[in-house]
């Protein structure tokens, strides 16, 4: 099962990506959990400047924006 | 540069909707319709331009860069110049204040990039075009940079580290510079469509407050008389600055939708840098921002940043009512 992580402070952008993600594994059918990181300590353990983040499986695929439902679902596939 | 976006707003309201050219409701309509119109698409063109930018100078970049040069001062300029570049969103201030303190860069330098960023970030810029033109839009950018670096230098000073948050603190340590880092290599064509999307959702998401403002501007422009405000807010009054900047602090989030009226403010007789001042203080002195900082640093400390970055602003509302 692949895992999701949306790290954001709780800023509009991160609540969309999370929508974005969950739509996304619906869409895709892969078996998937999505979980938010809203602690700070925690999400600057990734390393990023920019939140929204978004973490598949503790890889950093996307950083600073949101991410669209087609690009999770192919960022899922993968 | 507009002149087909007014002739639209002529030909609709006056031609083809058929309200008197000389009405007040007419003018107040075909302002509202060109003035959205105008925004609107100065809104997507410069964050599209930025977006562009962006694409070669990302902030990791930028970080990465000032974590490994010493620069003797000039780290304050390009950090404040770079903060103007990088699209702000206050939820990101956070993550980029940690990733600069861990990779070495000092307190002062990460404040000059931290108070530029809000204060010239595009819907500004293409708010202010819009509004007061190009001319007054370089002076707003040159000045929102300059402060960034006469305020990262002085809280830079004012050796501020003890008043940061314990695991900063302890961060700051262990802090390193920054290893060259693999960047994805896309073309710029490539990024395109992503570009495109991003500047459409920024102007998605200020959509209503630019034209709620702009509505509230276009009844005042048709219906408040010249120098009705000025009355209240000459430039004689030493007091109009200051007031100015402390009534912009808790309007953060509607700057898109005050310009408009600070606009129509302008027009109707508040001097220029009074309301420039204020401008500055809505976008760069936000609440949210604030709430937020207090996980990385004491309040004493926000305040002091916060202080500061008022005391500049109030200086340089001083500085416009006189030069421009």
């Amino acid at each position: 099962m692949k895992q999701i992580k949306i790290l954001g402070t709780g800023c509009p952008k991160c609540k969309t990506t999370v929508a974005n993600a969950l739509e996304a594994v619906k869409q895709s059918g892969i078996e998937a959990e999505v979980i938010k990181i809203e602690d700070i300590q925690e999400i600057m353990a990734y390393n990023i400047l920019s939140t929204p983040a978004l973490v598949i499986d503790e890889t950093v695929k996307i950083k600073g924006r949101v991410a669209s439902v087609e690009e999770i679902k192919t960022l899922l596939i993968q | 540069m507009f002149d087909w976006i007014q002739q639209f707003a002529d030909w609709l309201i006056y031609d083809t909707i058929g309200i008197a050219a000389h009405s007040k409701l007419g003018e107040a309509l075909n302002f509202f319709v060109y003035d959205s119109l105008k925004i609107l698409f100065l809104l997507f063109l410069i964050t599209f331009l930025m977006g562009i930018v962006n694409a070669y100078f990302p902030i990791e970049r930028i970080r990465n860069f000032l974590s490994r040069n010493q620069l003797y001062g000039g780290e304050y300029l390009l950090a404040s110049s770079f903060g103007a570049l990088t699209p702000f969103c206050s939820c990101s201030s956070v993550p980029l204040f940690i990733g600069f303190v861990k990779g070495g860069i000092p307190l002062g330098v990460t404040f000059a990039f931290l108070i530029t960023s809000p204060l010239v970030n595009e819907v500004a810029i293409a708010m202010f075009i819009g509004m007061f033109g190009w001319k007054s839009t370089v002076v707003y950018v040159i000045s929102g940079i300059l402060l960034g670096v006469v305020g990262g230098m002085i809280l830079g000073r004012m050796r501020l580290e003890p008043l940061l948050s314990e695991w900063v603190q302890n961060l700051l340590k262990q802090a390193q510079r920054e290893e060259e880092l693999e960047e994805e290599k896309k073309s710029l064509w490539d990024r395109l469509p992503e570009v495109a999307r991003e500047a459409f959702g920024i102007v998605k998401s200020v959509f209503w407050y630019v034209i709620i403002g702009i509505g509230i501007g276009a009844l005042m422009h048709g219906f408040v008389p010249t120098g009705f405000f000025e009355r209240y807010i000459s430039r004689e009054n030493p007091l109009a600055v200051p007031l100015a900047v402390l009534m912009g602090v808790p309007l953060y989030s509607n700057a898109a939708g005050v310009l408009p009226i600070v606009q129509v403010l302008v027009q109707k007789g508040i001097p220029i840098g009074t309301a420039i001042a204020f401008m500055m203080a809505v976008v760069g002195l936000s609440l949210p921002e604030a709430t937020l900082l207090k996980k990385v640093m004491s309040v004493r400390l926000i305040a002091i940043f916060f202080g500061v970055v008022a005391l500049c602003i109030i200086i340089s509302g001083y500085v416009f009512n006189l030069i421009l």
